[in-house]
């Protein structure tokens, strides 16, 4: 059985992974699809510290990822809402030049 | 070592490396949904079927068909000359390695493994179905007002805004 | 006869007893899968013939009658004429992804096959969450459907693509709510155990047998299913992202030869996993329709082919009878009409389970009166509503000046 270490390793290094996507892409569509990474990275966390719990009748990592993924969906289908009407008014979903509100 | 794991865990991270690194959008949207499929996969090797399927039903069903279709709205996918990565991105991937670093750090010189109960856990559906009805009923509820609340947000921000009656003169 | 019911199983354990102890679970699993490899393409094989000459005589000509007698061996003629002929790629098409959408495509529908039992225990492996698996994977084929028309660069391959995507999403919500209504019944996600719910015999004289399909929730649920089924495969009246004569085949118009036979193949193999979904779900699985000892003699595996089958033949005497509906009266169609209908279902499940515990005299028809009259009040509201408000103006004609 793999140790719980190598799942939270493995967690964080998706975590990051998404984090660099966030922080350096200027694409808008690649950051939403970086943070729906780190959402994900998150979710494997929980369940595998549910997995090696205390206490064996407890379902609650089950349920925060349940609820997790259906936010996750939610705020997808927000985001790239967003993303369409931005792109509609400024004809671009490059970030760097959707900077009117700047100086 | 685990073999399976060792499989999983490295397509999960080479899909999401390529999910933030290629230049083609469509080609990162479809490894984003391989990165998914590699977390339902992790999340079957652990014994939670049922968020597992429901990954699969989410994300690669609903979330990546999403990303695509927004791609193809904001005609973004043609390859563009442009670069990808913002001015200053070296100093993002020194921040998030330095993340990774630290979270690293804090995994090893704790000690998870202690507390581990000798039976493992198991969530039936059944299970899954009652606490969703008696534990969990108000988030159960919230959830549902939340999504509706998004749908019908997402459909009024995207939809096609008609022109005001005092354009047409 | 309880033999030739159980005789694959019974192949099996014997097989798997004479191998070496250290191929015996590799040995299981390769068994528990090559029935259904061989089975199934066999039929789609067999199911491209009939199909053909039953569209043929539906539209009052023969259909191929050439390659061995009366033409059930075409099957092998065209097998022979795809693997030859010669695998074309566009120059400008993306090349991974073109090559890989025909894979992402069929595993899945392969994948589907494995919960769902063929026969008394003859199921390939029995998942907790058996339904919730088939619904996932059924999911992956959307976005394989999307690669292969965005892929070909084609504009009309993108289109038929949006359209077939946009359309699966669209008929996945019925499908899954009336599925949802026999999980409500049964209160399991086992194949297995919704088949055993649906054993034994009711009724004057213990003659109709404990089917879902008959009761009012179980009919308008098959319906339901059985449209969302021909909508979620592409298969007509819903077939507009494929047809021949509209987008000239769509989102596979770029492939040919091995890859649009697995295309092709993919598709029938969806329709037939479907299908038997439909049958677990609502006609009883693997049960026979009464109680004669004749009846019980027929193995339950010939029983469930045998539903099957009809239900191909069903599918393909719609497609002979039916015209194709356009992508607006398609979506109309889903969002108006069947999402209503399958929320209204569910309600009539629940007061079905309600009812159920009523038993005074005639309380069996009453439960039968306000169940169906829920479910036929609303349907008939929503066909004429929908009709209605389109604004049918006065016919003009309009002459070439």
């Amino acid at each position: 059985m793999t140790p719980l270490e190598h799942y939270l390793i493995l967690s964080s290094l998706l975590f990051c992974v998404g984090l660099a996507g966030a922080l350096t892409r200027r694409n808008a569509i690649v950051v939403l699809i970086s943070v729906e990474l780190m959402l994900n990275a998150a979710n494997l966390n929980f369940i595998a510290f549910w997995k090696f719990g205390v206490d064996p009748a407890a379902t609650d990592g089950v349920m925060v990822v349940i609820f997790s993924i259906g936010i996750a969906a939610a705020e997808a289908a927000v985001g790239l809402a967003l993303i369409i009407a931005v792109y509609r008014h400024f004809k671009t979903v490059n970030l760097d030049q959707i900077n009117s509100m700047k100086g | 070592m685990d073999i399976a794991f060792i499989i999983i865990a490295a397509l999960t991270f080479v899909s999401a490396l390529a999910a933030i690194s290629l230049r083609n959008l469509v080609h990162c949207a479809l490894s984003v949904a391989v990165t998914f499929v590699g977390l339902a996969l992790l999340y079957l090797k652990l014994g939670a079927e049922f968020v597992g399927f429901a990954q699969i039903v989410v994300y690669v069903g609903a979330v990546a068909i999403l990303i695509v279709f927004a791609i193809l709205l904001t005609k973004s996918s043609e390859t563009s000359n442009e670069p990808r990565y913002s001015r200053g991105a070296i100093w993002s991937g020194v921040v998030a390695a330095v993340a990774f670093a630290g979270l690293v750090a804090a995994i090893s010189a704790s000690q998870v493994s202690l507390t581990s109960s000798p039976v493992a856990p198991s969530a039936s559906v059944e299970k899954i179905g009652q606490d969703l009805m008696s534990k969990y009923v108000l988030p159960l509820e919230a959830i549902g007002l939340l999504l509706t609340a998004a749908l019908i947000g997402a459909v009024i921000i995207a939809m096609k805004e008609k022109p005001a009656e005092g354009d047409e003169q | 006869m309880e033999f030739l019911d159980q005789i694959f199983i019974w192949t099996k354990t014997q097989v798997v007893g004479a191998l070496p102890d250290v191929l015996q679970v590799p040995g299981s699993i390769l068994l528990s899968i090559l029935p259904i490899m061989a089975v199934f393409p066999l039929l789609f094989a067999l199911t491209t013939v009939a199909e053909r000459k039953i569209l043929g005589r539906i539209q009052n000509r023969l259909g191929p009658n050439r390659v061995g007698p009366f033409g059930f061996l075409q099957w092998a003629a065209d097998g022979i004429k795809t693997i030859t002929k010669e695998d074309l790629v566009p120059r400008n098409a993306d090349k991974i992804v073109h090559f890989l959408a025909p894979v992402a495509l069929l595993a899945p529908v392969l994948l589907a096959y494995s919960v769902l039992p063929f026969g008394r225990g003859m199921y390939a492996i029995e998942l907790d969450a058996g339904l919730l698996f088939f619904f996932a994977v059924g999911a992956g084929t959307e976005l394989a459907v999307f690669m292969a028309g965005w892929s070909s660069r084609n504009k009309y391959s993108l289109l038929g693509a949006m359209r077939a995507v946009a359309q699966m999403i669209s008929y996945e919500l019925p499908l899954l709510l009336s599925a949802v209504s026999v999980v409500m019944i049964v209160g399991s996600l086992n194949p297995n155990e919704i088949v055993a719910a649906q054993e034994g015999f009711k009724g004057a004289g213990g003659l109709i047998p404990n089917w879902h399909v008959f009761t009012p929730w179980g009919l308008a649920g098959f319906g339901l299913f059985m449209i969302a089924a021909a909508a979620e495969s592409n298969r007509s009246p819903f077939d507009l992202p494929e047809a021949e004569s509209e987008i000239i085949a769509g989102y596979f118009v770029e492939y040919s030869g091995m890859k649009f036979a697995t295309f092709f193949l993919a598709e029938y193999l969806g329709l037939f996993v479907i299908s038997s979904l439909g049958i677990v779900l609502f006609l009883g699985g693997w049960h026979a329709p009464a109680p004669f000892a004749l009846f019980e003699i027929v193995p339950s595996w010939a029983w469930f082919m045998g539903k099957l089958v009809t239900i191909i033949f069903c599918f393909i005497w719609v497609r002979g009878t039916l015209p194709r509906l356009r992508i607006d009266q398609l979506m109309n169609f889903a969002w108006k009409f069947m999402l209503p209908m399958t929320l209204i279902n569910l309600l009539v499940v629940a007061i079905w389970q309600y009812a159920l515990a009523w038993d005074f005299v005639g309380a069996g028809l009453l439960r039968w009166l306000i169940c169906g009259g829920l479910l036929v009040g609303p349907y008939l509201a929503l066909g004429q509503g929908l009709m209605n408000s389109r604004n049918w103006g006065k016919r003009t004609y309009r002459y070439a000046s």
